[in-house]
């Protein structure tokens, strides 16, 4: 199950919607704020995404780990709005049989959400200004593409 | 041929744009005929780069055909986690 959320993601109560009898492994992972990037002092980041998408992808996603890997269950959080530094952000969770399994579908999941759900962050510098994580680029792209035009 | 889309910008674009979204009609065939139909509004070269588009609502390639009335979604490149 996917999840997008305003508010803070609470890891405990996540954790027991994973409970199986049949159960013996739980991998989780929890991404956080960090107060810095490519070399800059990150004060607090901004996420925007567009639930509905993010949600329908997501779900896929987990289908997909689910599919993969013999796992018992699989749910995926994930944070939008201002984040303060240590906040988390998304948080994957995966119970399985075995321990492999959980660690391989929970791996799968959040390197899967971070390159395929409609979700942007904008990084807010100790300097500042901001920026669009992975986005800047094509910005200035266009600006070169323009400046030769 | 002509067709009256609506658009939504996202993140980046949106901001380019200065709007969440707006009505155009763009002689566009494709979605990536949409992206670079509206280059100066969304501010980005091209699609490559992994940007992304929907179309009413689906994630699909950038030589999706668009439609009168659909309503067509960019997406800047992602950084979700």
């Amino acid at each position: 199950m996917m999840e997008m959320v305003e508010t803070a993601i609470e890891p405990g109560p996540l954790r027991e919607q994973l409970l199986d009898a049949t159960a013996g492994a739980c991998a989780t992972f929890e991404g956080w704020i960090r107060n810095h990037n490519d070399g800059r002092d990150v004060l607090r980041l901004e996420y925007e995404a567009y639930a509905p998408l993010a949600i329908r992808e997501g779900e896929r996603v987990i289908r997909e780990a689910m599919a993969k890997y013999p796992v018992l269950n699989a749910r995926c959080v994930h944070r939008s709005g201002l984040l303060e530094i240590g906040e988390c952000a998304v948080w994957v969770g995966v119970s399985a049989a075995h321990r492999d399994a959980a660690f391989l579908a929970c791996r799968y999941i959040i390197d899967e959400v971070k390159v395929r759900l409609p979700i942007w962050k904008k990084e807010h510098y100790a300097g500042g200004d901001s920026g669009w994580v992975n986005c800047e680029r094509c910005g200035a792209h266009a600006a070169g593409r323009a400046a030769r035009a | 041929m002509s067709k009256r889309l609506t658009v939504r910008y996202f993140a980046m674009f949106r901001e380019h744009a200065g709007l969440d979204e707006e009505s155009v009609t763009l002689d566009a065939d494709t979605a990536a005929d949409v992206f670079a139909g509206l280059r100066h509004r969304h501010g980005s070269a091209e699609p490559a780069g992994h940007c992304k588009v929907a179309i009413n609502d689906e994630l699909v390639d950038w030589d999706a055909a668009v439609h009168d009335g659909d309503t067509v979604l960019l997406f800047p490149p992602v950084a979700g986690g």
